[in-house]
Formats: structure tokens, C-alpha cells, sequence
């Protein structure tokens, strides 16, 4: 592996929950992170795929320092990052930008693009020189495929995906080595979400970026990762890389995820094995003993509800050298061969090539 | 046909001008058959459905021009007195939002119940023990003691659940779902989306299923209709489409989908924007956007021409698309 530009290790987050006005007093918490390792090598994209409360978000905002975590460490370079404060921190902040999900609420709707675009520069007088930033907030408008002399228009005379060019932008205003993007197409329609797709692929080969990609849609996590890790209420369950997590998958609740996507193939609905799930994901104030995934498991057995797996490859693969030595949160861990739209579509190729 | 909609037009009057919202759409939809209705933001798919529903809001909205036959009978002229009775017990809607579908104040108990005291007279003790009927038929755990919960003590998929159980109430004849889904995390969307076919099936509804997402099209339905730009672009049975696309609009948004085969390369984006519903191009409203538009798309609408005999595209050259 290309070396390591930022390490997560035992990262955690808990909210407090409180109760009492005067005489506060903590009744529990929400572990939303609930002990997170893994490693973003250079020039390397690791996507980060689960379902909505698993944390992911939280990795991500603890990434930028936009939350502070509660335990754990962030190494970026070999450096811990974590507890960085003032100059330090702001120096940090220059080489890891953030993407947002929501192009309408992340962008100010009192500034101009150009503003928007330059406050990146503001804050860091240094990354530019004042009479060339102009300039420079031309030229990133253009990379991002953006009329330039839409300079001086508010964000609500663009489109959502012209909006989430403009959040691209300024991510990359500061020429980071990091990029962090939380769900950065989700908000979007189908027909652009593919054009800021590849948008983003493109930036990243051209400025050398790093990146860490959030989202839901398996599909798009796979088209643009090297690296998948899927989280489960707080923790990775499983990861390795694209192939290895999509088409031998050895983690039931990935099995799960992976079988319930829809394909967009209706040949595949005789063919296919869905694995549907009994109820929903467990409170994170309330996160079941031993193996979270317990609970909607249905290969749980006493030792699942005890024993905490740790991520690791399981012993039965380790050294196989197949696709399925890879590293798995399960004590039970089986693989199992994922048929995938694609699979199928080989053989009906007619209009979808 | 249990649900026909013919040459719908729907205008909304706005302080900056008139958006042509829906212009000229028509399907059908038989018992038992679920028809999915896909298309992108602002395409009209869910004013067509809030038309046919009668929900419309009016003003600003505005039905300039077409019918609706629900069992034969046209709705448009109808009363809303009339309207009213036929929603709830001869067609209902399943909204994408359930948190604020539902009433945040009353206990679901009561809502489910309510269907039964307006509709068909009942009394609340009858309508309450209904309500818990219904709950157990879309199988929310312990619908006995959970009738008395509010919608926000439920979870996304229960709420939806509710919504479903809701709709389905006084067993309607035609149920519409406005992306049931879309709101709701994948593991949950494939349960709420097996309930909803697995009691189709057994009440023989037939269903106008809305939605953007062509996986869930491909998972549950029996016919398409792809809208852009308030017109139906083309429509066909479900196998049929998505083995040789009849639209250049259909065509890239399956070819927008990332493949296994195309990893690491450019996905093939549709390039542009959907229009504005103000300014709808002249001719086709595809063709700024369509890698093979000609001059005739410029200035000619398409009409819907036959590429089959259960098969309409709305491309002037469909034929190429289809064989391309």
C-alpha cells in the first residue's frame, strides 16, 4: 500500500445525554463512533458506505475538526492531529477540506460565488497572494466546469449540481492532499449525479488527492473507491477492497446491504437471493452486547451476544489469498458469492452497452 | 383499465411567469398491474399523481386540459364532495415523507381509525380495534400497545409502514406511492418494498409506483413511463426497456449507472440540466441535451410513436435509439 497520509486509530465519538436543568446529570450516551480504525493511503480513495446513524458522517466531521473526538487519534503525515489547536490547527485545515452533502444549506446565500470561492484565501492569506486571487477563483471556477463570469451570481441562481461544483471548488481553493466527501452526490438528480461524479474523479487524478468518499449508494462508492469500509452502528464491519467487499463479501450484515440494493436489471429479480433483514438498527444509546449486529443477525449464536469480534481476517482465510482474505467483524464469518447486475447484464448486453 | 389518464395538462401560475408543470401526459394502469412513473425532479410525475388524486393545489394550480377515468367514469368534473369519497376508499396515496404525512399530535390509532368513522360510519371502539388490525397486517411488532404512539416515537420504516397500512385501509382499488422509499435506508426500503407487493398481490390493487430510482423500477415493476420535462418520453414493459432503451433520455440515464465494466473510467453522464418547467425548449424538450438530436427536434415535438404494440417513444428517432 502507497504510504499512509492520515491514520485513524480507536476513534471515538459519544454524545452525552443529559437530564435536569439545574442539576444536570448524564442518564447516557449516543455512541455515535464507537472505536473506528483505518488508514487513507496517498493518492488513494477509501469509501465509507452504511446506512444512515452509522456514524459515518461523525468520522468524517471529526476528520476536518469540525467535531472533536472523544477518544481515539488522527494522524495526518505521522503526526497526531487530534488535538491541535490555533496555528497548528489552521495549518492542518489547509490540507484536508471537506465536501458537503447539502450543495443548498452548505453554501452562504448572502455571498456571491467569487466570494464563496475566495474565502478560502481569506482565511489563509498565505495560499495566495492578494492580487492574484481573482484569478485563481477564476481559474477554479473553470476546473470545475462553471462559467467564470458567473463570478458575481448568488448560489440560488444555480442548479444543485452546479451548487455542489461550486462547494468542489472551494474545497479545492487550498490545493489540499485530503479531500473529505460526505455524500456529495446523494442530493442530487440522477442525470447530474453521474457528471459531478466524474468531476470529482477527474480532480482527483489531476491535483493528486487523497480521498475519503461517504455515501449510500453502493454502486457510486464502488465505481470511485479502491478501498470500501462498511459501518454498522458506530463500527467498520468490514473492508478491504472494492472487489473483495462487493463480490465476496464474508460479513452477514454487508451480505445483507449488498443483496437488498435494488439493480436496475429486471432480469436479475428471478435470479437473484435477497437477504432481507427482521427490523431495524438499534438505538446508539442502546448498542447491543458482544457483536452489534447481533440483533438482525441471523447467524447469532450465545458467542455473538458475549464476544465482540474483532476486525481482523478470520482464520479461515487468512493466507488464502482469495477475495475473501479480507478483514471481517464477524465470529462466523462465511463467504459468499454476490451476483451482481453486471454479472448478469453480460449475458442480455443488448441496449446496455 | 382501472386508471386511465389522457392528454393531462397542468400549469402552475407563479409571480415570474407560468410553469408548464405537466403537458400532455397519458397512461394507464390495470388491476393488479404496477406501473412505475420515473423521472427526475420536476418532471411531473407527482403532479400528475396529485392531480389524478385530486390534491392538487389550486391556485396556483391549474388543470388546463385532459381526463382522468378512474372505473370509467371521468373525475375532473366531478364535485369535491364526490372526490372525497373516492379517496381513501377507491384510490389512495402512500407519501414519501411520513413524518410529515402524518399528524404529529393524534396517536396513529387515531389516524388509522379515522379512515373508519369518516368513511364508513363506524364507532371509535370498532375503528380503534380496525386500526390495530391494520397494524398487524403490515407487521408492526406489538400493534396492541403501540396504537397509542405518535408518529414520531416510530421508527423511519414503521412510519412508513403505517403510511402503507393507512392507505390501505378501505382497500382501495388503486393505490399511488410517491417514492415510498426514497426516504428510507436500503435494508429497510427492501422490506416496505416486498409489504407493498406482497399486498398488492393479494388485494389485486393495481399500483402507480413514483420514483427516480431505476433499480427499484427493475425490482417491482410491470410497465414504465420516463418523464422529462412535464411529457411522457417513453413507455414500455419493464423487461423490454431496460434491455434496448426506445429514448435517448431513458438510454442515458441506464448508461449513467456505474458498472462493474466501466470501473475507473468516465461514467457516461447525460450532459446539462433538465430545463426550467418556464422555458421548456421548443421542438423536443430533450434536445439540448441529446447526443443525436437533429433539426427536426428543434422545432417538431415528437408525438409518442408506436415502436410496439404495448411501446411508445416520443423520439423522432426512436428507431435509431433502439437498434443504436
Amino acid at each position: 500500500m502507497a504510504e499512509p497520509i492520515l491514520e485513524v486509530s480507536g476513534l471515538v465519538k459519544h454524545y452525552p445525554l443529559t437530564r435536569g436543568i439545574l442539576f444536570r446529570k448524564q442518564i447516557g450516551s449516543v455512541r455515535a463512533v464507537d472505536g473506528v480504525d483505518f488508514t487513507l493511503g496517498r493518492g488513494e480513495t477509501l469509501g465509507i458506505v452504511g446506512e444512515s446513524g452509522c456514524g459515518k458522517s461523525t468520522v468524517a466531521r471529526m476528520l476536518v475538526h469540525l467535531e472533536q473526538p472523544t477518544a481515539g487519534t488522527i494522524r495526518y503525515k505521522g503526526e497526531d492531529i487530534t488535538g491541535l489547536s490555533g496555528r497548528a490547527l489552521k495549518s492542518v485545515r489547509r490540507r484536508i477540506q471537506m465536501v458537503f452533502q447539502d450543495p443548498y444549506t452548505s453554501l452562504n446565500p448572502r455571498m456571491t460565488v467569487g466570494d464563496i470561492i475566495r474565502e478560502p484565501y481569506d482565511i489563509h492569506p498565505e495560499a495566495a497572494p492578494k492580487g492574484d486571487r481573482a484569478r485563481k477563483v477564476r481559474e477554479l471556477l473553470d476546473v470545475v466546469g462553471l462559467n467564470p463570469e458567473h463570478i458575481n451570481r448568488y448560489p440560488h441562481q444555480f442548479s444543485g449540481g452546479q451548487r455542489q461544483r461550486i462547494g468542489i471548488a472551494r474545497a479545492l481553493a487550498l490545493r489540499p492532499e485530503v479531500v473529505v466527501a460526505d455524500e456529495p452526490v446523494s442530493a442530487l438528480d440522477v442525470s447530474v449525479q453521474a457528471q459531478v461524479i466524474n468531476l470529482m474523479a477527474a480532480l482527483r487524478d489531476e491535483f493528486d488527492l487523497s480521498c475519503l468518499f461517504i455515501a449510500h449508494d453502493l454502486s457510486i462508492v464502488r465505481h470511485i473507491s479502491d478501498r470500501v469500509a462498511v459501518m454498522y452502528l458506530g463500527r467498520i464491519v468490514e473492508t478491504g477492497g472494492d472487489a473483495e467487499i462487493y463480490d465476496r463479501p464474508t460479513h452477514p450484515y454487508t451480505q445483507a446491504l449488498l443483496s437488498a440494493v435494488p439493480v436496475p436489471d429486471p432480469e436479475a429479480r428471478e435470479h437473484r437471493e435477497r437477504i432481507i433483514l427482521a427490523g431495524d438498527v438499534p438505538s446508539p444509546t442502546d448498542i447491543p452486547s458482544g457483536c452489534r449486529f447481533r440483533t438482525r443477525c441471523w447467524k447469532a449464536r450465545e458467542r455473538c451476544a458475549s464476544e465482540v469480534p474483532e476486525l481482523a481476517v478470520p482464520a479461515g482465510f487468512r493466507f488464502a489469498g482469495g477475495p475473501a482474505d479480507h478483514a471481517s467483524a464477524c465470529h462466523f464469518a462465511e463467504e459468499k458469492q454476490m451476483v451482481s447486475a453486471q454479472d448478469m447484464t453480460d449475458d442480455h448486453p443488448a441496449g446496455l452497452v | 383499465m382501472l386508471l386511465e389518464v389522457r392528454d393531462l395538462h397542468v400549469e402552475f401560475r407563479t409571480r415570474d411567469g407560468v410553469a408548464k408543470a405537466v403537458n400532455g401526459v397519458s397512461y394507464g394502469v390495470d388491476a393488479g398491474e404496477t406501473l412505475a412513473v420515473l423521472g427526475e425532479s420536476g418532471s411531473g410525475k407527482s403532479v400528475t399523481a396529485q392531480a389524478v388524486m385530486g390534491i392538487l393545489d389550486v391556485p396556483p394550480g391549474r388543470i388546463t386540459h385532459g381526463e382522468i377515468l378512474f372505473q370509467g367514469r371521468d373525475l375532473l368534473p366531478l364535485k369535491e364532495e364526490e372526490r372525497r369519497r373516492i379517496r381513501g376508499a377507491g384510490m389512495a396515496m402512500i407519501f414519501q415523507d411520513a413524518l410529515s404525512a402524518l399528524n404529529p399530535v393524534l396517536c396513529v390509532g387515531d389516524q388509522l381509525g379515522e379512515m373508519f368513522v369518516v368513511h364508513r360510519g363506524m364507532s371509535r371502539k370498532d375503528a380503534r380495534a380496525k386500526a390495530v388490525e391494520l397494524m398487524d397486517r403490515v407487521r408492526i411488532p406489538a400493534a396492541a400497545q403501540r396504537v397509542r404512539d405518535y408518529p414520531h416515537q416510530f421508527s423511519g420504516g414503521m412510519r412508513q409502514r403505517i403510511m402503507i397500512a393507512m392507505a390501505l385501509a378501505l382497500e382501495p382499488a388503486l393505490i399511488i406511492a410517491d417514492e415510498p422509499t426514497t426516504a428510507l435506508d436500503v435494508t429497510v426500503q427492501a422490506q416496505v418494498m416486498d409489504l407493498l407487493a406482497e399486498l398488492q398481490r393479494e388485494l389485486g390493487m393495481g399500483l402507480v409506483l413514483i420514483t427516480h430510482d431505476l433499480g427499484v423500477v427493475a425490482d417491482v415493476a410491470d410497465r414504465i413511463a420516463v418523464m422529462y420535462a412535464g411529457r411522457i418520453v417513453e413507455s414500455a414493459p419493464v423487461h423490454d426497456l431496460y434491455k434496448a432503451p426506445a429514448h435517448p433520455y431513458t438510454r442515458g440515464l441506464l448508461d449513467s449507472i456505474p458498472r462493474l465494466d466501466h470501473k475507473g473510467r468516465e461514467l457516461r453522464a447525460i450532459k446539462g440540466l433538465p430545463p426550467s418547467l418556464m422555458h421548456i425548449p421548443p421542438g423536443c424538450a430533450f434536445h439540448p441535451r441529446c447526443p443525436t438530436a437533429q433539426d427536426v427536434c428543434r422545432t417538431d415535438v415528437p408525438p409518442p410513436y408506436e415502436v410496439d404494440e404495448d411501446r411508445r417513444s416520443a423520439c423522432h428517432f426512436w428507431r435509431e435509439c433502439l437498434h443504436g
